[in-house]
């Protein structure tokens, strides 16, 4: 066992000055998630309570475990994308305790637009049941919706990936042994009405929640019946007449109190059959991330400075230390669990490249979780490296990161540009769960590559046809590329699209990671077969 | 000295019987009911054995079962204790005759003694004061009324075998006579199966004391000083003290020596005790003699050095008193209070049930705690529901008294309501307080005095906080203790949120106030907030561990606090500084009564033949009631009263067909 040490110098100016940047970003963070946990705002709140119905971040608390950690997804799902605000996307996800067992709570905020279905809440909600389906987790719907969101109907409802979608994983999920509840605590209209519906078990809040295919004044228009919400859809209907709900419960409390029943019966049992010891603080303290990781991506810092105060014990058994250095690899425990880190320390070259698919193998064989920490400006360029193959040792890696079957988790610590993000498994790679640093950028190159690329080419068509382009057209011409890089590139922007699972802090990155690799082990972990490495 | 002693008793007298005699090196057998099987005099005999069922005339009343024992077990004595069969004549009768001794005085003298009116006759007899008043045989209603008179009102209407203030009335006038007495009487014949009644002047302030003589069987006869029993409360004795305070040296003498002569009287032997009235006049009148070991007889220990028992036992072996008169001393004061599980809030009514957990006061030089029932064990309704006396000594009567409510203090009763809050205000009532005590002074304490269950304060609150949250933390620790991944941050209690602090909840309930506490964890301690009816406020940094038991040590706010909280259930009991306070942790899932219960469905469940009709219109029924029975399918479908309601109509009578869903009939809640 090697233990890191640590050149870190905690008093020295770079690192203060690190500090700062990074407080800075995070207190930004911080301060935006605030704003968005206050969901609809303080009408819609207030209107809400008082109608004797909880807050949704307050359900989710008395659902789960008291004292219990909850690992909310993609805080930043929506922001900034419509008009309107929808804070949080309109829906809140996570993964929770509930009765012992790791479950993953999917809770409408009918304070945001009524609950109603954006774009993104389908995307954020159909994610969650990625995670439960991909890491066999109950799933727990707390339900308060309007349905689909009208006037964004094409958006929302047609393809595959669209409202349909939330049943198909209910019913797959269900046929695969993954249990669906749903607690019906408000609305339940239209296409909502099937998450009771197609739930193994529901419950319905009396007086409260309502279940209807139609509302009533879709079925006064239709066929002129005039009847109430709760004769319509009520709980009275649904527990002694339709049976579409299974409990009946006098408020949001004693609902929640009764999911938790349900889930205690679940009879499930969480086996790990991989070896785990008992965890270990790192030897250094979190909050020096800050100081260790400059928000200058253009500055280079040592990647195991990270790891140091990421893993058990600062423990980290490096793998080909000396061959291919700027992909740092090797094994490690994070409370606990065995994992392999694949870490960028650099550029990658062929070397790096090859070194990062080895190990992953060896991950694979041995069924070791991987955790890729990506800080990368991407793969070398030039003659040389294109000769010396660079392409096809880099699919080398990415056919390793596709096809291994451990679960994979990915923490964007800097950047993340180009073929870069794909052989250290980004997004379009299946980690069980992707987040990014404050401070990260995520781009198919960086701003300023890109807007030299362009003005590259531009120059050269105008050059070739005999024109000329002064430094200050070309200046022009670039800051708009500039910006539009920046922004794009930005977490909050990546996060509000759901390109990853959420922004964190970077002190919070070995809970996460525990958490996440801890939940990820409620599915077995399968044999690996890998594609075809072309040599 | 005997070989075996059979204690035929139960609870604090049987072990108190046994301590002695089992420091003497007498083996000893204990007498159990099915209601005592667990019971702590049974485990401590070095033979236990059953007489029968719970109630006490087929167990420890029964003669016959007790004897029984003592021949199984081979005994040569058989100690009565008190109240059973103690004051039994015949069964000291039959001890005898079945070749044991029984421990206390000669039959004839508990014969002479048993009957009051001729009791007070023989006391007259042998110039001891007696109150003025009638004990004679006519019990006509005109008799009774004519030597009240002479007497002069006010006056006591007595039952003649009476005993716990049974039959008894205090009668004002003239007036209130001929009912007093018709009630008294229809009392007495209850209690005692007979109805003869004796009337007595009624001394005003009277103060209950009351002399501790002993007698041997070789003609010594002495006293152990007199005892005050003046707290009573409806003829039963709540706290004792010795020796009574006030007493001039020459009256106490005078009592003494009248006791002694009273004993003399009946040629007494063993324990026993003279029970005088005392005016405020320093004039005493004899009351009554009980022939056995009282229940207060502690307190006349502690301050003479003295071990009653080991005195009884040596009579009753026919061995001489172990002390002279000249050598006997009062040195000190102590006191005793009774710890009954009953709740001085409802008129003290017995509250029985299970005890969770029971902790005094530590034992020492000053401290005496005689307890005959455990934790996990049931108080029943079938026998006294006393939990253990609470007895002090110290060098004067104020410092015993401040070591009463330090003993008190510590009393801790989890389960069955106690009268521990109602004593600690009697002890620290000024007439008590100031030597004054009388047997009225009960009647005149005010009804705060008679609360039991105080609201919860601040600390009180945080506490039971605490345990839960702690109660929570180990329900995590166990749970990951089993799991096949304990070191999962899953485990964790510190309420973790991505980008953004967080706290838990628990909603703590006194009667119909309650409080929502919000305990946010940061830095291994917890912040506490409160909001609701019952209280409001914060504690910014509480920690604590439970150690042995319920001990529970906290750090609240800087302030280290010691307490005991006892969590059953959802009960929380939390007692601080000699305070106890109750909560109940409100848990979402118990929400009262069943959900979606239809007030109104009394349509028929199946089609079927109506059996039978019990329900009658316009009448009122309770919830549980059968109103109409179906039969169908070979089966008798009841349907039932939901609730307590009224009938306002039958639809059907019996034989007729009905179908699936009519109403059978109309039915209106109240």
């Amino acid at each position: 066992m090697s233990i890191l040490k640590s050149t870190a110098q905690p008093t020295s100016a770079e690192f203060r000055a690190n500090t700062d940047a990074m407080q800075g970003v995070i207190d930004e963070l911080h301060a935006t998630v605030s704003t968005i946990k206050q969901g609809g705002g303080e009408a819609a709140r207030t209107k809400h309570t008082g109608r004797g119905k909880m807050l949704p971040r307050e359900r989710i608390r008395r659902l789960l475990d008291p004292g219990s950690p909850f690992l909310e997804f993609s805080q930043l799902a929506g922001h900034e994308m419509y008009d309107d605000p929808v804070p949080a996307g309109g829906i809140i996800t996570g993964i929770g305790r509930v009765s012992g067992n790791e479950v993953v709570v999917v809770a409408n905020d009918a304070t945001v637009k009524g609950g109603t279905y954006y774009p993104i809440t389908v995307k954020k909600h159909l994610r969650a049941q990625e995670v439960a389906e991909q890491n066999r987790l109950p799933c727990i719907y707390l339900v308060d919706s309007g349905g689909a969101f009208l006037p964004a109907q094409d958006d929302v409802f047609p393809a595959r990936d669209h409202f349909g979608r939330i049943f198909y994983n209910q019913a797959r999920m269900s046929s695969l042994g993954i249990p669906q509840i749903a607690v019906v605590m408000g609305s339940c209209t239209a296409g909502g009405a099937y998450v009771p519906a197609m739930s193994d078990e529901s419950i319905i809040v009396e007086k409260q929640g309502t279940i209807f295919l139609g509302g009533p004044p879709l079925v006064k228009a239709a066929t002129g019946e005039i009847v109430s919400s709760e004769d319509l859809g009520g709980a009275e209907v649904h527990s002694k007449v339709s049976g579409v709900t299974d409990h009946m419960a006098r408020d949001d409390d004693h609902a929640l109190a009764t999911a938790r029943r349900i889930v205690g019966n679940l009879n499930r049992v969480k086996s790990i059959d991989i070896d785990v010891r008992d965890p270990q603080e790192p030897l250094f303290p979190a909050e020096e991330l800050y100081g260790v990781v400059p928000t200058d991506l253009k500055k280079p810092f040592d990647v195991r400075e990270v790891i140091a105060r990421t893993v058990d014990g600062s423990n980290f058994d490096e793998f080909k230390q000396n061959y291919g250095t700027t992909l740092v690899c090797g094994f490690a425990r994070i409370f606990g669990y065995p994992v392999g880190i694949v870490a960028n320390n650099g550029i990658l070259f062929s070397e790096s490249a090859l070194k990062g698919a080895h190990f992953i193998e060896l991950c694979g064989q041995r069924r070791i979780p991987l955790v890729f920490l990506q800080n990368i400006a991407g793969f070398m360029v030039g003659s040389k490296y294109e000769s010396g193959g660079i392409a096809k040792d880099g699919a080398k890696m990415v056919t390793a990161v596709a096809t291994v079957n451990v679960p994979k988790f990915t923490m964007i610590i800097g950047g993340s540009f180009g073929a870069g993000n794909y052989s250290m498994c980004g997004r379009a790679y299946s980690p069980r769960f992707m987040w990014m640093w404050p401070n990260a950028r995520i781009s198919v190159m960086g701003g300023e590559q890109a807007a030299s690329v362009l003005s590259t080419v531009k120059r050269d068509n105008i050059e070739a046809k005999g024109g000329a382009w002064s430094d200050d057209e070309e200046a022009a011409f670039k800051q708009p590329i500039l910006d539009q890089y920046e922004h794009q590139g930005h977490p909050y922007y990546a996060s509000a699209r759901l390109w990853d699972d959420g922004i964190i802090d970077p002190k919070d990155t070995r809970m996460v990671l525990g958490l996440a690799i801890s939940a990820s082990l409620n599915a077995p972990i399968e044999e690996t077969k890998f594609g075809v490495f072309r040599m | 000295m005997f070989n075996k002693l059979l204690i035929a008793n139960r609870g604090e007298i049987a072990c108190r019987v046994m301590r002695t005699a089992k420091r003497m090196g007498v083996s000893t057998v204990a007498v159990f009911s099915d209601a005592d099987r667990d019971a702590p005099h049974g485990l401590m005999a070095d033979e236990a054995i059953r007489i029968g069922p719970a109630p006490a005339v087929e167990s420890y009343l029964h003669v016959d079962a007790v004897l029984g024992a003592a021949a199984q077990a081979g005994a040569d004595a058989i100690h009565p204790g008190y109240g059973f069969l103690s004051e039994n004549a015949d069964f000291a009768e039959a001890v005898a005759e079945a070749g044991m001794t029984f421990v206390g005085p000669p039959v004839d003298a508990i014969r002479a003694m048993g009957g009051k009116d001729h009791a007070k006759a023989l006391m007259e007899g042998a110039g001891v004061p007696v109150v003025p008043g009638y004990y004679g045989a006519d019990q006509d209603d005109k008799t009774l009324r004519a030597e009240a008179d002479k007497i002069g009102y006010p006056v006591l209407l007595k039952a003649a075998m009476g005993g716990g203030g049974k039959g008894m009335r205090a009668v004002t006038s003239a007036g209130e006579m001929s009912e007093a007495i018709a009630s008294a009487r229809r009392e007495a014949e209850a209690a005692f199966g007979d109805g003869r009644m004796l009337v007595e002047k009624l001394i005003d302030k009277p103060r209950h004391v009351e002399v501790q003589v002993f007698a041997d069987g070789r003609g010594n006869c002495v006293h152990l000083f007199e005892r005050d029993c003046s707290l009573q409360r409806r003829h039963q004795k709540v706290i004792e003290e010795a020796p009574a305070p006030g007493l001039s040296d020459g009256l106490r003498a005078k009592m003494g020596a009248a006791a002694v002569a009273a004993a003399r009287a009946v040629d007494y032997q063993n324990a026993g005790t003279i029970e005088f009235l005392l005016d405020t006049d320093e004039r005493f009148y004899f009351m009554e003699m009980n022939t056995r070991l009282q229940v207060e007889h502690p307190v006349t220990e502690l301050i003479t050095g003295q071990d009653l028992v080991e005195w009884q036992l040596r009579v009753a072996a026919g061995e001489p008193l172990p002390c002279t008169q000249e050598l006997l001393v009062s040195r000190g004061h102590a006191m005793e209070a009774r710890l009954y599980a009953e709740d001085p809030a409802k008129g003290f009514l017995p509250s029985p049930g299970r005890i969770h957990h029971l902790a005094f006061a530590k034992e020492d030089q000053h401290i005496r705690i005689d307890a005959g029932v455990a934790a996990g064990q049931d108080v029943t309704a079938h026998y006294d529901p006393m939990i253990a006396k609470v007895i002090v000594w110290d060098k004067d009567r104020d410092a015993a008294r401040r070591k009463l409510l330090e003993a008190l203090g510590c009393v801790e009763v989890v389960g069955p309501t106690v009268n521990r809050d109602f004593l600690l205000a009697l002890v620290e009532n000024e007439d008590f307080r100031d030597g004054t005590p009388d047997t009225g002074l009960i009647d005149r304490m005010p009804d705060a005095d008679f609360v039991t269950d105080h609201a919860p304060d601040r600390t009180a609150v945080v506490l039971a906080a605490l345990r839960i949250l702690l109660m929570r933390q180990d329900a995590a620790r166990n749970r990951a203790e089993r799991s096949s991944d304990q070191g999962s941050p899953w485990h964790q209690t510190t309420c973790w949120r991505l980008n953004d602090e967080a706290h838990q909840d628990l909603i703590l309930r006194h009667g119909v106030a309650e409080v929502t506490v919000s305990a946010s964890p940061a830095h291994g301690v917890y912040a506490l907030t409160w909001a609701g009816s019952l209280d409001e406020g914060s504690a910014p940094s509480v920690s604590g561990q439970l150690i042995s038991g319920h001990g529970l040590e906290a750090e609240i706010d800087g302030r280290y606090v010691s307490a005991c909280v006892v969590l059953v259930g959802n009960e929380i009991s939390v007692f601080n500084a000699g305070h106890e306070s109750r909560l109940s942790l409100a848990d979402p899932a118990d929400t009262g009564d069943e959900i979606g219960r239809d007030a109104a469905a009394f349509g028929a469940p199946m089609p079927g033949k109506v059996v039978a009709v019990n329900a009658v219109a316009g009448e009122k029924v309770s919830t549980g009631d059968t109103l109409v029975v179906l039969e169908a399918m070979k089966m008798e479908h009841a349907i039932k009263a939901p609730v307590d309601g009224t009938v306002v109509a039958v639809h059907y009578s019996v034989g007729d067909q009905v179908e699936e869903g009519v109403d059978l009939v109309e039915f209106e809640e109240d």
